[in-house]
């Protein structure tokens, strides 16, 4: 038995709890992928809430060295000089409340004035703790609220003002405002998880007298795979494409064989409507900016027939990539992978028959295949309750995405037609605009940095608070680039960050979005890094390829523009290049900087 | 189930939490005996046994058990 799977919707929670420290041992034979601080600050036990999280954080390829306050100090923690919390420079800090951290409930013969007094000072509490936390310059995530296990009121609990229910859900709208202004601020909506638990199950009062946890032990795994969730979106780690395979996964029954009308879809019957439901629910992702693709052993035009069919939600424009052949799936999908330009780590496959997921598992192990059995009825929570598409934010690039995706297969197409790559290039009539980083788009460009890997020389990651503090300091020299085509806009897609010593510039960080790959922008962007440093009188740009897993495609970038070596090791490398005899490289891109 | 059975499936679950699949626990095994056996360790322990049996201690019983026979003693009674 694979000891991980119980980390999988649905969560074999018995052997999580019981078996943790072995879970641990077998997560721990893989190298993780990257190191982080995380700051637990309770307002009760967080003991276990911990050693489960670490153990979803590892299967993440996140290796995490915890601070946990003392107990029920997270508002002292967070609020006074703390410098234990300085010196651990927490990357997140977790702020774990519940209903039990309520100061004050009101009382029945308090006036709507002094309801309202109190709602205020809880909202003040919390204001205080983002407020003060924010010196630390990292994510912050905070529980909103559960509801209690008991209501002595009833149900006029839910509307009289001096309800708790009613209390709670003035305090979780408020929470909900601020997460939507604060962009460091992250909701972990225990509100959700524990209704989806249930509070029977939630709360367990045993365990709240005896050791002072507010959740039951049977939830903490639920817990921590939601925060694991959200921390792998705040690290731009979640996936970004969905492979569908088609029959007995999109519609019940057999395209090839049962016929276009004779496929099970549409609201008729109860099956046909479970299938309309998973497909509105990946429609509903794709909304919001995941990539949807095919995968299906089907002949193209009959696979294409199917997804005709007047009942479904999905049809074939909603699909970047659709491969229908008889080839293995597992090569299908590395080259849909390919073809919209993502690492196979982030696609999730979807597919009924047992013996193409295995086959798939086996031959591309970073690609998340969840053992979905063979009932639709399930088949969303699988998606769902395993949070492989967890957002941190949505910006409005986010619902762009799946449209620039479809303009890259267009433009691959019409590359096709040429047979000199310039002469392409030329075609699709390119303008740049390249500047400065500007307060709009520090959002865009921090999501940037976080989730690129390919095209990033460096791979440093920076919060929200660093990319600010970079773009003020006149010691960086930072730059953007936006991309159009007459295909359409390619958006904010890539970004360097120098830094200006004694007549150098140091390239701490350059990255590009893999959907512009050769389109010759990394030209664009050194020829006004160049122009930027004469500006200022450097003479010398100095740039540094450190290897990831996942970047090598850049290995050769700084010899390939024509800087030279100065140090290399196998994983790490330095190259200068002298201003001097610098000429421009772009000739394909038209720079518009008004 | 048997006493000799309860006690050797308790057994499996010490080995669990305690990450030791060589532990070997007989009735007088008490906290004394196994260096991790906290507070902490003792409710992963609690919790773990309840699953497995589908029981509840009530709050306040397991206070009083000193040992693993006691423990068992008690756990006959509910299942």
């Amino acid at each position: 038995m694979n000891l991980v799977t119980c980390l999988e919707y649905p969560l074999d929670i018995e052997t999580i709890l019981r078996k943790k420290k072995a879970i641990k041992r077998v997560l721990e034979e893989t190298k993780p992928v990257i190191e982080k601080n995380i700051a637990i600050l309770g307002g009760s036990t967080t003991t276990e809430i911990k050693n489960i999280l670490e153990l979803f954080l590892l299967k993440n390829g996140v290796k995490a060295n915890f601070y946990e306050s003392e107990y029920n100090q997270y508002y002292q923690e967070a609020v006074f000089e703390n410098q234990p919390l300085a010196a651990f420079k927490p990357d997140i800090i977790y702020i774990h409340t519940s209903h039990i951290n309520i100061g004050c409930f009101p009382k029945v013969s308090e006036s709507e004035q002094s309801v309202q007094s109190l709602l205020k000072q809880e909202k003040l509490k919390f204001q205080s703790i983002w407020e003060t936390l924010d010196q630390y310059d990292c994510a912050i995530i905070q529980n909103n609220f559960d509801l209690p296990p008991d209501r002595s009121f009833g149900n006029l609990d839910f509307s009289e003002i001096h309800g708790k229910t009613y209390f709670i859900s003035q305090l979780n709208l408020f929470f909900a405002e601020q997460a939507r202004k604060n962009n460091n601020l992250y909701i972990n909506d225990i509100h959700y998880l524990s209704a989806s638990i249930g509070l029977t199950h939630w709360f367990d009062r045993s365990l709240w007298y005896q050791a002072k946890y507010a959740l039951s032990y049977t939830a903490i795994p639920a817990l921590a795979l939601n925060l694991s969730n959200i921390i792998n979106a705040i690290l731009g780690q979640s996936k970004k494409c969905l492979v569908l395979d088609l029959d007995n996964t999109l519609w019940g029954g057999v395209i090839g064989d049962d016929g276009l009308q004779g496929i099970t879809i549409g609201k008729e019957t109860a099956l046909g409507e479970a299938y309309v439901d998973f497909q509105r629910y990946a429609k509903e992702l794709k909304q919001r900016g995941i990539i949807l693709a095919v995968c299906s052993k089907n002949d193209d035009q009959v696979a294409r027939e199917g997804l005709s069919h007047q009942d479904n939600l999905l049809s074939s424009e909603d699909m970047t990539v659709i491969k229908a052949n008889w080839d293995p799936k597992y090569q299908n999908i590395r080259e849909i992978a390919k073809e919209i330009n993502i690492h196979p780590d982030s696609l999730v496959f979807f597919d009924d028959n047992p013996v193409e997921r295995d086959a798939v598992a086996s031959q591309i192990q970073v690609v998340s295949v969840p053992d979905i059995g063979d009932d639709i009825v399930h088949y969303i929570d699988y998606l769902d309750k395993n949070g492989y598409f967890e957002a941190a934010h949505l910006t409005g690039d986010d619902k762009q995405r799946t449209v620039y995706y479809q303009n890259e297969k267009f433009r691959a197409e019409a590359k096709a037609g040429f047979d000199d790559y310039q002469d392409f290039l030329q075609s699709l009539e390119m303008q740049a605009q390249i500047k400065h980083f500007n307060p709009i788009h520090l959002e865009r460009i921090t999501q940037l940095i976080n989730k690129t890997n390919q095209f990033n020389l460096t791979t440093k990651r920076y919060t929200l608070a660093e990319v600010k503090a970079v773009s003020e300091n006149d010691q960086y020299l930072t730059l953007y680039g936006r991309l159009t085509d007459k295909y359409g806009d390619n958006g904010l897609i890539t970004i360097s960050i120098g830094s200006i010593k004694n007549q150098q510039c140091h390239i701490d960080l350059w990255l590009m979005s893999c959907r512009v790959l050769k389109r010759d922008m990394e030209l664009a962007m050194l020829d006004i890094l160049v122009a930027r440093c004469r500006d200022r009188g450097v003479k010398e740009i100095v740039g540094y390829y450190i290897k990831s897993p996942k970047n090598n495609m850049v290995s050769g970038l700084y010899e390939k523009m024509g800087f030279c070596c100065i140090e290399q090791t196998p994983d790490y490398s330095v190259w200068k290049l002298v201003l001097d005899n610098y000429k421009n490289l772009n000739t394909t891109i038209k720079v518009n900087n008004d | 189930m048997t006493r000799e059975e309860v006690l050797s499936s308790v057994q499996d679950i010490f080995r669990d939490i305690f990450d030791d699949q060589l532990l070997e626990i007989t009735d007088s095994t008490s906290a004394e005996d196994i260096e991790d056996w906290d507070s902490m360790n003792h409710l992963n322990l609690v919790s773990a046994i309840e699953k497995k049996f589908s029981i509840r201690f009530a709050l306040g019983e397991l206070q009083t058990l000193n040992n693993v026979g006691a423990m068992i003693n008690l756990m006959m009674q509910k299942i």
